[in-house]
């Protein structure tokens, strides 16, 4: 009993963190058939978001409760950054399942690369370049022939804005020396601390306590959940949503404007990809990998959940949850006592990477049975 | 405007046809040829000669990642699999062959590493690798028969697209914490190193011998992956590829099952990826589960992109090109290899959806005369009225 009770706390413990963060990606996913693989990044610039509020918060009255600070700041910066992502690439794309694959691969690679050497010195050459390159570009476009100048003036544009910002940041950086150049956060990780109220934990059996980190990220999950259930099915903007998600060309007729709804719906899922990467700041260091480890198994909620539908990701997230921790703690080790080479395979799987590998035969496994996953779409157009 | 007229066939029948054929395929094998034996005899000398010997080096083993580039070309490029578990069926061969060179001791021992762990017996499955010519075979049959399984339990399903992309990343995850966990069977992260061990009596490592005999055999096995692949995607089979990935249904509904032709495809491009895990092995002289990272298999997939999707010759230039960059890049300036890499799948994806040698087939033409301040050309259709082939249809086919 106290064994099946902590496989079940230890379980959706695990299964709370997956399902938080797949929830923005089924709903990007499941809502707008875009594959994003910058998710695992967008996490990780939340949960440096994080790292930055907790020091910004530091000595005020109000340091215990800069969570909560944090997790709307998260929430906002990723958002934003979702939506720009829309706007300057994934815009382009819609359709094209494979090359946004690609695409945002590309950008999470650069998002990576930026965390690590993000420093003054950096983001003042990045300004200057973005005001030279962007701003002559919306100057030039003003001219009447500018569709058939575009070509040279991009090519002419580009190295001479690129040239100048890498001299001024290069002057900056002599000059000022380290107090510019030196990296803000560096490829090391970086340590949140949880508020004091969030330490301990709640005694459930015995030996075994739920941290209150824990708990708190079960219950953020599930307001969450109730959060995008509610802004969904009872707001006008949900409405719009799930219209353009059955038929575009019908919602774009009624007068929905379908781009503004793509740019939201991204910008929706990116910022729960900013809340979950808050979460995930209590667990443990943060470094510029964090993303990494959880894209893959995200993904796999949203298949077996099936896509579209919230409650698929919800059930498939609390089953992965509870059969990993099952496997890795190796909790079924004791009841097949009676069988010797039986208990030797539990014991082979019952690591936190061997458990992955169970996990996946599983899910291999289950697709066989229920290829479109738990809840899946029906209707003519899944097959298109 | 300048109008082009393609020459007209003087007699549209089938046999100047397949003639014509004949004689561009000749000319396709000797630039083949002459290409190879250029890398063969003429690039290491010239290298060693610029004081660059150990550029040579890095052109085997970029060599050897171009086989995987046109296995990949072969499944994503011609059947639209976007497979992003290559490093499974690389890393592989390379572990195969690997272990076949640790074997190679005197009776009665095992590989040091073992004594680390406490193993005094070698495992089971180490048994077979004692013999040269099943490593040979293991090196193609394990990722063949690994990438059937695999294909055989999605296709059957009718999983596509992205679920099979996301799956055979999964896989790729699944076969990493497999190899990395594992100490006591594989040596765990630090992989098998393989410049220490001896190949017919020769140590492998630090042998311009073995490494020059291995150059060559990389050569060789692009060149015959490279007349495979023309062949394979030249027939019947190659069509039937391309129907798959452009209409699925369509072909389900002419009657075909493409379930097979999907894992015989997947299969055929894991074996390539497996000759080139083994020869890239022993090149780089050590094989690690850091080859079945994530990054490195959505790379092999990068390098097809940019040299161009279903072109084969993209798919090797993009494979060297990309590679040799890095190299480059990462040499000078380290931090920026990321970024480097990023804008390039951004703008492969965005700009360059064909990829180089896509667009040079289709605007480079018309790129050169207008940098000439020439007009452009445009195609029209009396080429189409003297197209013996579609004169062919026409008279041939019509119902």
């Amino acid at each position: 009993m106290t064994q099946l009770l902590e496989s079940l706390f230890g379980g959706l413990s695990i299964g709370s963190v997956l399902l938080l963060s797949a929830l923005g990606l089924a709903i990007v996913f499941g809502l707008m058939g875009v594959i994003n693989m910058a998710h695992g990044e967008l996490m990780m610039l939340g949960a440096y978001t994080t790292f930055v509020v907790q020091n910004a918060f530091k000595k005020t009255p109000l340091e215990g409760f800069y969570i909560f600070f944090a997790l709307i700041a998260a929430f906002i910066v990723t958002a934003l950054l979702g939506l720009l992502l829309e706007r300057g690439v994934i815009r382009y794309l819609y359709g094209r399942p494979l090359e946004t694959l690609l695409a945002t691969w590309g950008v999470s690679l650069i998002l990576q690369q930026f965390v690590r050497s993000v420093s003054w010195q950096f983001i003042a050459g990045l300004l200057i370049f973005c005001l030279l390159f962007f701003g002559a570009m919306g100057v030039l476009s003003r001219l009447a022939n500018f569709e058939r100048i575009r070509g040279w003036v991009i090519g002419l544009m580009l190295p001479i804005s690129a040239a100048i910002s890498l001299t001024i940041s290069h002057i900056l950086g002599q000059t000022y020396k380290l107090a510019v150049t030196n990296p803000w956060f560096g490829t090391q990780g970086v340590d949140v601390t949880a508020p004091k109220w969030l330490r301990g934990g709640l005694p459930i059996v015995k030996e075994y306590q739920l941290p209150y980190t824990r708990l708190f990220i079960i219950v953020l999950t599930v307001v969450c959940v109730l959060g995008i259930y509610w802004f969904l099915n009872k707001t006008a903007w949900g409405l719009r949503i799930r219209a353009v998600t059955q038929n575009r060309n019908m919602s774009a007729c009624l007068g929905i404007p379908t781009a503004t709804v793509d740019a939201l719906t991204f910008a929706i899922g990116s910022g729960l990809a900013g809340i979950a990467g808050c979460a995930v700041s209590l667990l443990g260091s943060v470094s510029p990998n964090t993303g990494q480890s959880y894209i893959v198994d995200t993904f796999m909620v949203v298949v077996v959940g099936g896509v579209g539908k919230l409650v698929g990701s919800i059930v498939a997230a609390s089953a992965i949850g509870v059969i990993s921790y099952v496997v890795s703690s190796n909790a079924l080790g004791p009841l097949v006592g009676f069988s010797e080479s039986l208990k030797g395979l539990f014991e082979f799987f019952a690591t936190a990477s061997m458990a992955k590998v169970m996990v996946f035969a599983l899910i291999v496994i289950f697709l066989q049975f229920r290829p479109a996953g738990l809840f899946p779409q029906k209707g003519r157009t899944v097959d298109a | 405007m300048t109008v082009k007229t393609l020459e007209p066939a003087t007699e549209p029948t089938t046999g100047v046809n397949s003639r014509k054929k004949q004689r561009s395929l000749l000319i396709e094998a000797a630039i083949v040829i002459f290409l190879a034996v250029l890398l063969l005899v003429v690039i290491p000398p010239l290298l060693t000669a610029a004081g660059q010997g150990v550029r040579i080096n890095q052109l085997g083993r970029f060599l050897s990642l171009a086989i995987v580039a046109l296995g990949i070309d072969l499944i994503w490029g011609y059947t639209g699999l976007l497979s992003l578990g290559h490093g499974i069926f690389f890393a592989l061969g390379g572990y195969a062959f690997a272990m076949y060179l640790q074997l190679q001791l005197p009776a009665g021992q095992i590989p040091d590493f073992f004594s680390l762990y406490g193993v005094e017996t070698l495992p089971w499955f180490w048994q077979p690798f004692y013999s040269f010519p099943f490593t040979l075979i293991a090196v193609v049959a394990l990722p063949t028969i690994v990438a059937a399984a695999l294909g055989y339990l999605v296709f059957r399903n009718r999983i596509r697209g992205v679920y099979f992309s996301i799956l055979t990343q999964a896989a790729l995850i699944v076969f990493f914490n497999f190899f990395n966990g594992q100490q006591k069977l594989i040596n765990g992260t630090n992989g098998l190193k393989t410049d220490t061990a001896t190949l017919f009596g020769q140590q492998v490592g630090n042998n311009p011998q073995i490494m020059g005999a291995f150059y060559a055999l990389s050569v060789l096995f692009l060149v015959l992956g490279y007349a495979f692949c023309r062949w394979l995607t030249s027939g019947r089979i190659g069509r039937m590829l391309v129907a798959i990935r452009d209409d699925e249904t369509r072909v389900r509904f002419s009657g075909y099952d493409p379930t097979w032709f999907k894992v015989f495809v997947f299969a055929i491009s894991a074996g390539l990826a497996g000759i080139a895990g083994a020869l890239y092995t022993v090149q780089s002289g050590i094989i690690t589960p850091k080859s079945m990272d994530i990054a490195f298999s959505i790379e092999m997939v990068i390098w097809v992109a940019v040299g161009g999707r279903a072109t084969l010759v993209g798919a090797i230039l993009g494979a060297l090109v990309v590679n040799f960059a890095r190299t480059l890049l990462s040499e000078q300036y380290p931090a920026f290899w990321l970024f480097f890499q990023g804008a390039l799948f951004l703008l492969v994806v965005t700009v360059l959806p064909s990829g180089f040698l896509g667009w040079f087939r289709t605007e480079g033409a018309n790129f050169v005369r207008s940098l000439l301040g020439r007009r452009k050309q445009v195609m029209t259709y009396p080429s189409l009225e003297e197209d013996p082939e579609v004169q062919y249809e026409r008279e041939n086919l019509r119902d």
